[in-house]
């Protein structure tokens, strides 16, 4: 049923169609509405599941690693500092192969002190070991969560799954969306059968000391199982376009790329304003496409160095960077292309860092800055007079 | 595409009106959007609220800096702040005073409207929160929504006779405005 929602409730409304065992809530701006909405669903008897206040968000990452070592179907939400704060848990949780499901209002990170939106947050966890997507608007948020506990739950993949979505701006947005219905859901996530979990009839052990002679072996497995997992990741979109119809891409998506000379690459909410910015480029003539990466863990380098082969520019728009290093999508994508022949100029953004807005024109003002000349990890509407 | 920027101050709804209008536009049948400006809200700091409303899918996510329709919830935001920026000149601002537009002397092509809103809200609701009969205004100037889909908006929003209220006070001031003024 199509419902005029805000996006916190479109996630909330996604949470409960999955019949969640556990979740776990802490609040933190703009993340609280999610978990808001999910307690009031608990309240009213409309989810079936244990709703567990703690004490901090390292308390809420660990309320959901017991809870899915037990075989439980678990979900939490955070950003930005609670991401930071859940740090040590949020490894623990990939190395224990549980597939939780955490969704993260993406923001900022301190300091300073700013609530609003960028990457920093889900950049800062890249290496965790977690399958990280990103949403680009709210239908997709909604419909991102059948298909993470899908793909996390696939017995040979067995992990986590961080869906990010750019904080107020998807988050506080109020927007029509397809809300699936509890049959529908059921008959697209089946329950969830855990391989091995923990029971007092039949002990086991998680997350045993491993030993010199153990430990690289498990981290490889979890490498091996996050490459396996892009065939699931796009298997389970391609299921769910199957049987809702909706598409939003795989690991990655296009659009307009065909004879594009000058391609724009990104993540998250900003795809949007960049589809209408390429329409108006378009319209006036000029060559230019759009690459989504909708997966960023595992990073789908081939399916990007594939989808640039034939770009003469790339512009890489980024809402966090690797302090004292560089753009973290330009050095992967450029690593990928790098296994290729393709050699496309690629130039490099940061943008819209601490929920700076990111209007059109400022999309516009970048193609003409690549047309002209390859760019180097620019500040994309710096105040310049301030930081001389 | 209509793009419609509101200006107001904390604690007099500018969020809730963005919510309303893009809600009963929905209701419509049309695809729109409402966001607040994401500020650090505090009650009487000049705030911003966003709606867009058009026939075909919104994607763009950017503030909207070209509004359409400006809705000024608080004339003393008109000398604080540039609350005009980017209104097209076929535009149209709507301002909450008993004042007549041309008091204001506004340095803009747009047509400007005002409305009562603050007293009939304090005649209609008993309390001079006007976000909801500022919509009803917006709709009768515009046309853009109809005052039925804002009317059904305002009574799911605020369930009982506090949304029986306001749905009056938006038809009033509907009605003030439609036809011109």
């Amino acid at each position: 049923m199509r419902k005029f929602i805000e996006g916190s409730m479109a996630v909330a409304e996604a949470v409960k169609l999955c019949r969640p065992h556990v979740i776990s809530a802490y609040p933190i701006t703009p993340q609280t509405h999610i978990v808001e909405h999910l307690s009031q669903m608990v309240a009213d008897g409309e989810v079936n599941a244990q709703f567990i206040n703690v004490e901090s968000e390292f308390g809420a990452a660990s309320v959901v690693l017991g809870a899915s070592a037990a075989g439980g179907r678990a979900f939490s939400a955070t950003t930005s500092q609670g991401l930071l704060l859940m740090g040590e848990v949020i490894f623990n949780i990939a190395g224990l192969r549980l597939p939780v499901v955490i969704t993260v209002a993406n923001r900022s990170i301190s300091a300073p002190i700013n609530i609003w939106n960028d990457h920093s947050d889900a950049m800062a966890i890249r290496d965790a070991g977690w399958i990280m997507l990103f949403a680009e608007d709210n239908q997709e948020a909604h419909d991102m969560h059948l298909q993470a506990y899908k793909i996390g739950e696939t017995p040979e993949i067995s992990l986590p799954v961080m869906i990010n979505m750019d904080g107020f701006i998807l988050t506080h947005a109020f927007e029509g969306v397809d809300v699936i219905s509890q049959e529908e859901a059921d008959s697209f996530l089946p329950p969830f059968k855990p391989a091995v979990h923990l029971d007092v009839k039949n002990p086991v052990t998680m997350g045993v000391l491993a030993e010199p002679q153990w430990y690289m072996e498990a981290r490889c497995r979890m490498q091996e199982a996050l490459y396996e997992s892009r065939p699931v990741i796009k298997q389970a979109a391609r299921d769910f376009k199957g049987k809702f119809g909706r598409w939003y891409g795989d690991v990655i998506d296009t659009y307009r790329i065909d004879g594009a000379e000058t391609v724009f690459v990104a993540m998250g909410s900003l795809i949007g304003t960049l589809k209408d910015a390429v329409d108006d480029l378009r319209g006036k003539g000029e060559k230019v496409g759009l690459l989504k990466i909708r997966c960023f863990r595992p990073f789908p380098g081939q399916e990007i160095a594939e989808a640039l082969k034939n770009t003469r520019r790339v512009a890489i728009m980024e809402k966090a960077f690797s302090l004292g290093a560089s753009g973290i999508l330009g050095d992967e994508i450029k690593a990928a292309l790098y296994a290729t022949p393709y050699r496309p100029e690629i130039s490099t953004f940061f943008i819209g860092l601490g929920g700076r807005d990111i209007p059109k024109s400022s999309i516009v003002n970048v193609y003409n800055q690549v047309k002209a000349k390859q760019q180097n990890n620019v500040f994309v509407d710096l105040k310049t007079e301030l930081v001389k | 595409m209509k793009e419609i920027r509101i200006h107001g101050r904390g604690g007099q709804g500018a969020v809730t009106a963005a919510v309303l209008l893009a809600d009963a536009a929905f209701n419509d049948g049309l695809y729109s959007q409402a966001f607040p400006s994401f500020g650090s809200e505090r009650m009487g700091a000049p705030v911003q609220s966003f709606v867009r409303v058009d026939n075909d899918i919104i994607r763009r996510r950017d503030q909207v800096y070209t509004p359409d329709y400006l809705i000024i919830q608080d004339y003393t935001l008109l000398s604080a702040i540039n609350v005009l920026y980017g209104l097209k000149e076929d535009g149209l601002c709507l301002i909450d005073s008993e004042k007549t537009p041309e008091e204001f002397d506004l340095d803009t092509k747009a047509k400007v409207v005002t409305v009562p809103a603050t007293r009939i809200a304090r005649e209609v609701i008993g309390r001079p929160i006007q976000n909801t009969t500022l919509v009803g205004a917006l709709a009768g100037a515009t046309g853009l929504i109809s005052v039925e889909a804002i009317k059904n908006s305002v009574k799911n929003r605020f369930p009982g006779a506090i949304g029986e209220k306001n749905a009056e006070a938006v038809q009033v001031a509907y009605d003030m405005l439609k036809g011109g003024r």
